[in-house]
C-alpha cells in the first residue's frame, strides 16, 4: 500500500505499462525534459530516454497523425495534449483516421489520447473544457473519464492495453486533490464498467470525473435530511454501463444526470434517453440533468463558480427530484 | 492582386537530372523497365476499364482517374522496396498495382462489392495493410496521410528497421496544415518521409497558382528545411531517380525529401466534371507529352524492347484485366449482415440497435 495522488497513479501508469510492454511510448509537448504542463510525465525520460518519450514541435495533428501511424505499425503511442482543449485541433484526424480505420481495412490503432481537462482552476476558456461530447458521437472511439486515483491508474493501464483509440480524460482539478491508498501489483479497471460510489434507494445520481465528488458531497447532505441517493461513477462514457444505470434506476425510479460539461448536447442527454427508452415504466419522476450553462467556460471566479454545478445546486436538483 | 494565368503549357525540356551523370535508373535491368511499363499500362487501361463500369451505372460513387500522371505514382512506388511504405491517394491507383493488389479489389472497391478489400465499407483506393501490402490507407480528408506517415517512420526507426514512407499530395493537399505539420515534424525529426508533390495544374476547379503564392513547391521544402527537387512528372525514370536518391537520403538519417512532379491532370476532377475552366488547347499540348508514350518511344530508342514486344504487352495487360473484371463483376454486394462488425475489436457494442431491424424482416 502507498498513498498516491491522481497525478501520481497517472505517471505510475504510464511507467508500469512502459516497463510491461517495449511498444507502448510517450508523445506530446514538453513530455521529456520539462515532464508535462502538469508533471504527469516528470522523470519518465530519465527512466526510457528519449526514444521513447518524445517531445514534439506544437502540431497537434503532426504528432496525432504520428501516433496512427505507429499504432498502425504495432506500436502503442500515448498521446499527451498540454490541455484537453487542444485536441480539438485534431478532431478531424482523431474521428476520421483514428476512428475509422479498424472498421474500414480491418486493422486498429490502438492508441491512447490523454491529457487534463476540466474546470474550476479558472482556466477561462480555453483551459478548461470538458471535450467529452465532442468525440461521443464517433463510433471506434472510447472515452474515459477517472474520478479517483484507484480508477485513473487503472483506466489508464487497460487503456494503453486495449486495442481501439480511447480517449483519456484526466480531470486536473483532481491531480492533487484525489488520493488514494494503491495496493501493489497490477490494478486494471476494466473499461465500460461503471460503479456504485455509494448506495440509496430514493433516487439515482449518475455522474463522472470531478462531479462525482460533488454528487457525493450531495447526497451526504442529503442523507441528514432523510433522502437517501445513490450515486453511479460511470468511469467509462464509451461505452458505458447502461446495465448499471438501468438496475439502478429501477429500485429508485428517479434519475439524476450530472456533468460539468455544458448542457445542450452533452452526454447526459444520450443517458437520459436510454433511460426513457429502456425503463420508462419504472420512472416516478421527470428525467433530470444538471450541467454547466451553455456558454463557454468564464474565467473571473464569480462566472466560472456560476457556471459550474456546484455542490449545492446538485443537491437542489436531488432534493426537488426526490420529492417530486 | 496577381492575375490569374491559368494557362499551362507542356514543358519541352524532358528531365532535370543532368544525362552525363550515372543515374540509379542506369542500373535498372530491361526486365524491370518493362515492368514499369506493365503497372504504367495497366494503370490506364484500369481506369479505361473502370471508366466503362461507371457508364454502366456499376460504379457506386464517383470515379477519380489519373490520365497523363500515371507514370509519376508508379515509378515512385516502383523505386521503393519491399520493406517500405506508401500511403497512395485517389491518384495513385498505380501504387496499389505495384504493391501487388489485384485489378479486381480496386473494381471491387469502385463497385461497393462484398469481395472488396473492405467488404463495401469504404471506396475506391481507400484500402490497404501495412502487413501484407506494405500499404497505409488513406482518408479522405487532404493532408491527413502525411502525418500518419510520419508516424510510420517513426514506428519503423523505433523498431530499428531500415525502411522508408512515401505518399503523393496533390497541390491542393499541400495548402493543408495537416501537410505542414506532419511535414515539419518529419524534418525535426529527420525521418526518412518522401512526399510526391504533384503539380498536376489543378485542384479539382483551381489553378496551382491560385492555391499558393510560391512559383515552386521546392520554395516550401526550403521552408521547412527539407531537401527539396522539381522533376519533370511524365519523365518515368527521372522520377524512378529521384525517389531512389530521396530513399537513400532518407536512409542515411538526412531526413524527408519533397519531390514536385510537374504533371498534369488530363481529366476532370471526377468523371462528373466537364473541366469547363480548363483554357482551350491546354489538355491537346499535354497529350503530346503523355508519360506513356514517351517511355514507349525511350524504350524503344535505347533498345529495351520493340515495338511489337510492347505491344504484346499490351495484350496481356488487356487480357489480364477482363479476366479480373470478370472475377470483380461476379462477386456480390455486401451481406447486410457486416454493417456492425469490426467497429472495434471487441464486440459490437449497439447489438440491441439491430432488433428493430430484426422485427421488420
Ligand atoms: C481537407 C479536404 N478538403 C476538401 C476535400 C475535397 N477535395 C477532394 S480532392 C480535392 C482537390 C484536390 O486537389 P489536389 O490536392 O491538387 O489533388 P489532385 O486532385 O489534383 O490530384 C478536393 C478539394 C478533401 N478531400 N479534403
Amino acid at each position: 500500500m502507498s498513498t498516491v495522488t491522481y497525478l501520481e497513479a497517472i505517471r505510475d501508469g504510464l511507467h508500469e505499462e512502459m516497463e510491461r510492454d517495449e511498444s507502448v511510448f510517450l508523445i506530446g509537448e514538453d513530455v521529456a525534459t520539462y515532464g508535462g504542463a502538469f508533471g504527469v510525465t516528470t522523470g519518465l525520460k530519465d527512466s526510457f530516454g528519449e526514444e521513447r518519450i518524445l517531445d514534439t514541435p506544437i502540431s497537434e495533428v503532426g504528432f496525432t497523425g504520428a501516433a496512427i501511424g505507429a499504432a498502425m505499425m504495432g506500436m502503442r503511442p500515448v498521446v499527451e495534449f498540454q490541455f484537453l482543449d487542444f485536441i480539438a485541433c485534431a478532431f478531424n484526424i482523431i474521428t476520421n483516421y483514428a476512428a475509422t480505420t479498424r472498421y474500414r481495412t480491418g486493422n486498429g490503432v490502438p492508441m491512447v489520447m490523454r491529457g487534463p481537462m476540466g474546470g474550476g482552476v479558472r482556466g477561462g476558456p480555453f483551459h478548461s473544457q470538458n471535450p467529452e461530447s465532442f468525440f461521443f458521437n464517433t463510433p471506434g472511439l472510447k472515452i474515459v473519464a477517472p474520478a479517483t486515483a484507484y480508477d485513473a491508474k487503472g483506466l489508464l493501464k487497460s487503456s494503453i492495453r486495449d486495442n481501439d483509440p480511447v480517449i483519456f480524460l484526466e480531470h486536473k482539478y483532481l491531480y492533487r486533490r484525489m488520493k488514494d491508498d494503491l495496493p501493489s501489483g497490477e490494478i486494471l479497471v476494466p473499461i465500460g464498467e461503471g460503479l456504485v460510489r455509494k448506495k440509496g434507494g430514493d433516487l439515482s445520481i449518475i455522474t463522472f470525473g470531478s462531479m462525482v465528488h460533488r454528487s457525493l458531497e450531495a447526497a451526504d447532505a442529503l442523507e441528514k435530511e432523510g433522502i437517501h441517493a445513490e450515486v453511479i461513477d460511470l468511469r467509462s462514457l464509451l461505452p458505458f454501463d447502461e446495465a448499471l444505470i438501468l438496475e439502478s434506476i429501477k429500485k429508485t425510479g428517479k434519475a439524476l444526470i450530472v456533468h460539468e460539461a455544458t448542457l445542450t448536447g452533452g452526454v447526459g442527454a444520450e443517458f437520459a434517453a436510454r433511460i426513457s427508452e429502456k425503463a420508462f415504466e419504472y420512472l416516478d419522476g421527470p428525467v433530470t440533468r444538471v450541467a454547466s450553462l451553455d456558454t463557454p467556460v468564464p474565467y473571473s471566479p464569480p462566472l466560472e463558480d456560476m457556471f459550474m454545478p456546484s455542490t449545492q445546486i446538485i443537491t437542489n436538483a436531488a432534493r426537488k427530484l426526490a420529492h417530486y | 492582386m496577381a492575375k490569374a494565368s491559368t494557362s499551362k503549357k507542356a514543358p519541352q525540356k524532358r528531365s532535370t537530372t543532368k544525362k552525363s551523370q550515372a543515374r540509379p535508373s542506369d542500373t535498372l535491368t530491361a526486365e524491370q523497365k518493362l515492368e514499369l511499363f506493365r503497372w504504367t499500362l495497366m494503370t490506364r487501361k484500369l481506369e479505361e476499364r473502370l471508366t466503362n463500369l461507371y457508364r454502366q451505372n456499376k460504379v457506386v460513387g464517383g470515379l477519380y482517374r489519373s490520365l497523363g500522371q500515371e507514370g509519376e505514382t508508379v515509378a515512385a512506388a516502383y523505386a521503393l522496396h519491399k520493406d517500405d511504405l506508401v500511403g497512395p491517394l485517389i491518384r495513385n491507383l498505380g501504387a496499389l498495382l505495384v504493391r501487388g493488389y489485384p485489378a479486381r479489389d480496386i473494381a471491387m472497391q469502385y463497385m461497393a462489392r462484398g469481395g472488396g478489400p473492405t467488404q463495401g465499407k469504404d471506396l475506391n483506393v481507400h484500402f490497404g495493410d501495412v502487413h501484407t501490402h506494405g500499404v497505409v490507407p488513406p482518408i479522405s480528408m487532404l493532408g491527413d496521410v502525411v502525418p500518419v506517415m510520419v508516424g510510420i517512420a517513426l514506428a519503423a526507426r523505433m523498431k530499428g528497421e531500415k525502411r522508408v514512407a512515401l505518399t503523393y499530395i496533390g497541390d491542393g493537399g499541400t495548402s493543408t496544415g495537416a501537410f505542414y505539420e506532419g511535414m515539419n515534424l518529419a524534418a525535426v525529426w529527420k525521418l526518412p518521409v518522401i512526399v510526391i508533390a504533384e503539380n498536376n495544374g489543378y485542384a479539382y476547379s483551381t489553378p496551382t497558382n491560385r492555391q499558393m503564392a510560391v512559383d515552386s513547391m521546392v520554395k516550401k521544402a526550403d521552408g521547412l528545411g527539407i531537401f527539396g527537387i522539381t522533376i519533370d512528372g511524365n519523365d518515368i525514370l527521372a522520377v524512378y531517380d529521384a525517389v531512389h536518391e530521396a530513399r537513400e537520403r532518407g536512409l542515411r538519417d538526412e531526413g524527408p525529401s519533397l519531390i514536385e512532379v510537374m504533371t498534369y491532370r488530363r481529366k476532370g476532377h471526377a468523371e462528373h466534371d466537364m473541366q469547363k475552366y480548363v483554357p482551350k488547347g491546354e489538355i491537346e499540348s499535354w497529350e503530346k507529352n503523355d508519360p506513356i508514350d514517351r517511355y514507349i518511344a525511350e524504350l524503344v530508342k535505347t533498345g529495351v524492347a520493340t515495338k511489337e514486344q510492347l505491344e504484346a504487352i499490351t495484350q496481356e495487360v488487356t487480357t489480364e484485366i477482363e479476366s479480373e473484371m470478370e472475377i470483380a463483376l461476379a462477386s456480390p454486394p455486401p451481406n447486410p449482415s457486416i454493417t456492425l462488425e469490426s467497429v472495434y475489436f471487441d464486440p459490437p457494442l449497439a447489438e440491441d440497435h439491430l432488433a428493430p431491424y430484426r422485427e421488420t424482416s
